[in-house]
């Protein structure tokens, strides 16, 4: 009975963080369906959000919501400026340029992060109660309900801007062709904007969740690693499939940590993910719901 | 070039809509598609532009919307102006403002939207949400069929619902010019004959002026008031589709009828199997 317990603990606390990957994972796969960028500074978005929120409520005091939202509208001019200058002039480019100026502005931003706030780990204000919630013999830490919780927020919040507004619809378009969007007066330059700042948004939000259970340093970009496996699992072009691939690596990460970290002697959770990646690009490399691509000879 | 509608045309006289004036289009900075072509198109009209494949009509319909530059394509010479004002510089946002709307060639619909979400695209240059709703209506008193498939995915269409929602989607921006890019490719001929009288309704009922290519030359006259023929990057005759149908060359080329027992020389019967290959 008690191992049960036990696993639905694990479940519950793989959810919440999971969730967090999927959110991250939305904000991926946004930016690779409207622009074909496959953007490995992800992990610094979310490290950068992080980082900006801490200093925010620590060094100037800003109560928790007024710290929230200016992350947030900071998060946005920088993908803003990050569009704008970086991958604006890159359009056109081959694909293997634009990965490696993604790489180089990831080194940028970790570089600007550990030059202004050292590498130590700072631990985050608690935003959320603290308290242990016991249901059953389940005991976990109300944080992960408030993390799962607040990432389901913003999940719903996009999709159901993507479903119903003008501007979501207009950006599934361009994802679906560039060229036929810009045909009926979509600018696609806006869509490649408007993407990267809900990228930076959701991952900004997944910064300041992740740093709130784990504390914030600079390995808080790894985070955005561990946004591959989700996406690869869900289907590198597929918004769904992505938020549901962040849920089961958050799961999967999180029971081969419980079960196996007593064998290996610790850390399966930070391989277990990649493990899981390399297995499903051996038998599903399109993913759950990724478009398969068809070539004919 | 300059081209004069005849005053014997059964329809009034007309402002020219759009015209083109001399346009050369280069691809990629070396390749010469269009040299010096010309073209006049009346309000309320509907223009055929009829051709060969590679004669460079689906060329001249994206120089005229802008989304050559996309392709590594520019126009480099000549003028194309629309209702008075110069538009061979403006971005694709800024024709479809104007009221330019192009239907792409092959279709070309949004797979994974459904067919509301097609159609709300096609708005996007619009602001007033009860016109946008308004109009919608209207798109399904055209085409009735897509009415019940409101709500499926548009790759799951048929190619010929998909041929409507194309042209639905181009009604919901309420275009002045409509620029089709074959409307009939690979549709059956019956949907076609449907397709190319709802097309004749909107340019009527919405008063849409509408600039046609095709390949089907017989199914472009029947509904056309003017013809152009292109052949190698420019117009190569012109005439009221009345005149047209009458022409000779255009009868053995482009509607497939010949006289039968005319001589011909050796080299006028290559020309006529090399011309004869896309003929419908």
């Amino acid at each position: 009975m008690n191992e049960i317990w036990f696993l639905l603990q694990l479940i519950i606390q793989g959810l919440a963080i999971g969730s967090v990957y999927g959110l991250v994972a939305l904000g991926f796969v946004l930016i690779y369906k409207a622009s074909s960028v496959i953007n490995f500074a992800q992990g610094e978005l979310l490290m950068v959000g992080a980082y900006v929120c801490l200093a925010l409520l620590t060094t100037f005091n800003v109560p928790f919501w007024a710290g929230f939202l200016l992350t947030l509208a900071f998060s946005v001019v920088l993908a803003l400026t990050i569009e704008r200058f970086v991958l604006r002039p890159m359009i056109g480019e081959p694909v293997i340029s634009i990965i490696m100026i993604t790489i180089g502005l990831s080194l940028v931003l970790k570089s600007f992060v550990s030059s202004i706030w050292g590498v130590q780990i700072k631990v985050f204000p608690a935003i959320f109660p603290q308290a242990p919630i016991k249901a059953g013999q389940i005991v976990v830490s109300q944080v992960y309900i408030y993390t799962f919780l607040a990432s389901m927020v913003f999940l719903v919040v996009f999709a159901l801007f993507f479903k119903y507004s003008r501007l979501g619809i207009a950006m599934r378009a361009a994802a679906n062709s560039n060229q036929v969007a810009l045909s009926m007066g979509i600018s696609v330059k806006r869509v490649f904007a408007v993407s990267w700042c809900v990228a930076a948004v959701v991952s900004a939000v997944g910064g300041i969740l992740i740093g709130n259970i784990n504390g914030v340093n600079i390995t808080l970009s790894a985070v955005g690693l561990k946004v591959f496996p989700a996406v690869i699992l869900g289907g590198l072009d597929s918004v769904a499939g992505a938020v549901l691939g962040g849920l089961i690596i958050g799961i999967l990460e999180n029971l081969s940590g419980g079960y196996l970290d007593h064998f290996f002697g610790g850390g399966v959770k930070e391989v277990a993910p990649f493990v899981i990646l390399v297995i499903i690009l051996m038998i599903k490399p399109y993913g759950l719901f990724g478009t398969e691509e068809i070539e004919r000879v | 070039m300059e081209h004069t509608q005849p005053t014997e045309q059964v329809t009034e006289p007309k402002e020219p809509i759009l015209s083109l004036n001399n346009i050369e289009v280069i691809y990629d900075d070396v390749i010469l598609v269009l040299k010096g072509m010309s073209l006049v198109v009346y309000e309320g009209q509907i223009v055929a532009l009829l051709g060969a494949n590679g004669a460079g009509k689906s060329t001249t319909l994206k120089a005229i919307s802008g989304i050559l530059k996309g392709e590594e394509g520019k126009v480099t010479d000549g003028s194309i102006t629309f209702m008075g004002d110069r538009i061979d510089n403006t971005d694709p946002e800024g024709i479809v403002r104007r009221g330019i709307f192009q239907v792409m060639e092959g279709r070309r619909v949004f797979d994974d939207l459904n067919v509301d979400e097609n159609l709300i695209a096609g708005a996007h240059t619009r602001n007033s949400r009860a016109e946008i709703k308004q109009d919608m209506e209207m798109v399904f008193e055209y085409f009735p069929r897509l009415t019940e498939r409101r709500h499926t995915l548009a790759g799951y269409l048929s190619g010929g619902e998909q041929q409507m929602l194309a042209i639905g989607r181009a009604l919901m921006a309420r275009p002045k010019l409509m620029l089709l890019d074959e409307p009939s490719l690979g549709l059956a001929p019956l949907l076609v004959k449907e397709i190319f009288g709802i097309i004749q309704r909107i340019n009527r009922e919405e008063k849409t002026t509408i600039l046609l290519v095709e390949q089907n030359a017989r199914m472009a006259l029947s509904i056309a008031d003017y013809g152009y023929i292109m052949e190698n990057g420019k117009i190569v005759l012109d005439d009221p589709v009345e005149k047209l149908r009458e022409n000779e060359d255009v009868k053995e080329f482009y509607l497939g009828l010949s006289k039968v027992g005319e001589k011909k020389s050796y080299r006028d019967v290559k020309h006529y199997r090399r011309r004869k290959r896309w003929l419908s």
